[in-house]
């Protein structure tokens, strides 16, 4: 598997303090795997600046950990209890009315192991931003379907496929996969092969990974 | 949902599809109905689900670009245009102009073609025969162009990362031309059986209306967004492959129902050809691939690109962690996000007119499922 040899470095390396106030465990196991002497091959960005960073910074302080470009492309990291009040001012004044995607993105080696990424653009400024927070397995993020109605089938597919459930979502529910289906597909532990074999025996007749 | 019917009846449920001729695939969906009008809906899709995300992250990039096409089948080429800039994006590669020029052709081609089959199949579903055998008869002419050029028809996996695997075919130009002059004569055609046709005006004049505010809102794009009065397109947005140079103009309506999808669609293959034809004027020598190593690994990052597919904003995220294989790869299918907004044009509707919203939504199941 491609992530065997990811070094636990992530890409955005928090701040001293910055880490979500959820207990114990995640610091000393960080810490354990940053050890190895590899090279961490991390995302080289370059600082954003613009009038959207200003407000925000000044807005949100310290709950926004960085604001980068990569490729062009300018994102911003929040503290996952920020992201509605976040996803809120940029549509009511800063016109980031669209918003394009939500999805996931899973390391499992790390200790706040998912990233849940909210795609947005302005048709005012024309301009896409990326909104990124991580959460540790099992945190309820907030629904964003009170912001934007068009994020609640987006909700539903990132449940769907990695189990993080939405706080206030209307309808949590599985969206693509069958209902009774167990487990859930893009995590990374779940090899293609074998996803939920019990329920493709009892409603396909044939064997997993066939 | 209200309690109390109009009627003061029971409600009634019925379901349609997934086997329904003119739920264009496996579309369910689940109708609340008081009489023949429609107070609540709820779509269930997954019927075709095969994992594409998961796929792409345990294939190679060049083994994943086949796998794209089979999304938004009725538009092959546009998905793995997509695909393709998303990873020239993670690997800073850009194709020669030669090849942005042949990639802008077929892609424009593959437009008129999904036009065509969304014209024929909505025409059909409101009880008009005749436009579909016109249309498929057009699509053809496009068909035979890519076959001539790639061998395949339909999932062409005709575009590789960082250009082309083929020098176009000779009389490729000729041949492009000649389809673009034989087809504008057609879409008047199709217009004198349709536009002024009291009966296609009857069925969807003020049907399925999605204002610009609930597009946005749901984050609705392509013709459907533009029938809205948002003169909104990525092609002149965000220009990619070179889409700067060509003179096009962006058809828009006001009332966003579905007459409007249709004349917004109508005029889209008109603009498409004239996108055509200024690019086959003007496809420069040169080579058809760009420097990309034979190993694609792009390194450490990631990127979202996205272009205006047929249907609406085609997205791809990719995570890369300079590996062979993509670690995470998001699609934001048009076609999925778009059908949320059904239950919102159908509310309040009747029955017949589901059949109407979902034909002029142009969804394509392969594309909502992945």
């Amino acid at each position: 598997m491609a992530d065997e040899q990811k070094p636990d470095g992530s890409a955005v390396p928090p701040p001293a303090g910055s880490e979500a106030p959820k207990p114990a465990p995640p610091k000393p196991a960080a810490a354990a795997h940053a050890a190895p002497p590899k090279p961490p091959a991390t995302m080289v960005t370059t600082p954003w600046n613009s009038d959207v960073t200003q407000l925000l910074t000044e807005r949100f302080g310290g709950a926004v950990t960085e604001f980068s470009t990569y490729l062009g492309q300018n994102f911003l990291v929040a503290k996952p209890d920020a992201v509605i009040p976040i996803l809120e001012t940029l549509k009511l004044e800063l016109d980031f009315d669209y918003l394009v995607d939500i999805t996931a993105v899973d390391y499992p080696k790390r200790a706040e192991r998912f990233e849940v990424v909210y795609i947005l653009y302005s048709f005012a400024r024309n301009e896409r931003i990326r909104l990124k927070t991580m959460i540790p397995d099992g945190h309820r993020p907030a629904t964003a379907v009170t912001v934007h109605l068009g994020a609640n089938w987006l909700e539903r597919e990132v449940f769907d496929m990695f189990g993080i459930e939405f706080e206030g979502h209307p309808d949590m529910r599985r969206i693509l996969l069958p209902e009774e289906w167990q487990g859930f597909p893009l995590r990374k532990e779940l090899s293609i092969l074998h996803q939920d074999d019990v329920w493709v025996q009892e409603n396909l007749g044939i064997e997993s990974g066939q | 949902m209200p309690d109390a019917t109009f009627l003061d009846a029971t409600e009634l449920v019925i379901n349609m599809g997934p086997q329904h001729p003119s739920t264009h695939g496996v579309l369910r969906v689940i109708l609340k109905l008081d009489g023949e009008k429609v107070i609540g809906t709820e779509c269930v899709i997954g019927y075709l689900h095969r994992g594409v995300e998961k796929i792409g992250e345990n294939r190679t990039y060049q083994q994943f670009a086949p796998y794209v096409d089979r999304m938004d089948y009725v538009a092959a080429v546009s998905n793995a245009l997509g695909y393709c800039l998303a990873v020239e994006k993670l690997l800073n590669v850009e194709a020669p102009p030669r090849a942005q020029a042949v990639r802008v052709v077929l892609t424009e081609l593959n437009r008129i073609a999904s036009h065509l089959l969304w014209l024929g199949t909505h025409a059909l579903d409101i009880g008009a025969i005749t436009p579909v055998f016109y249309c498929l008869r057009e699509r053809e002419e496009v068909l035979k162009i890519f076959e001539n050029y790639c061998g395949a028809r339909l999932t062409t996996h005709a575009f590789r990362i960082g250009g082309l695997q083929y020098e176009t075919y000779d009389g490729f130009e000729e041949e492009t031309k000649k389809f673009c002059d034989w087809f504008i004569p057609k879409v008047d055609e199709y217009e004198r059986l349709l536009t002024h046709n009291r009966i296609w005006v009857g069925r969807l004049k003020g049907v399925g209306v999605l204002n610009a505010e609930e597009c946005k809102e749901y984050g609705v794009t392509g013709p459907v967004l533009r029938a809205a009065g948002v003169k909104w397109d990525l092609r002149k947005a965000q220009p990619y492959s070179g889409y700067e140079q060509y003179e096009f103009d962006i058809p828009t309506c006001e009332n966003g129902d579905t007459y409007d999808r249709y004349t917004v669609r109508m005029e889209e293959m008109r603009q498409s050809t004239r996108i055509i034809r200024q690019a086959i004027d003007r496809i420069p020598s040169g080579p058809i691939m760009g420097k990309v190593p034979k190993v694609v690994k792009p390194p450490v990052g990631e990127a979202y690109v996205s272009i205006e597919a047929p249907k609406g904003e085609l997205g791809y995220f990719i995570v890369s962690d300079n590996s062979t294989q993509p670690y995470r790869l998001r699609v934001r299918p048009p076609s999925f996000v778009n059908l949320q907004a059904l239950d919102r044009m159908v509310r309040g509707g009747l029955v017949a007119d589901v059949v109407a919203i979902i034909g002029t939504l142009d969804i394509v199941l392969g594309e909502v499922d992945r």
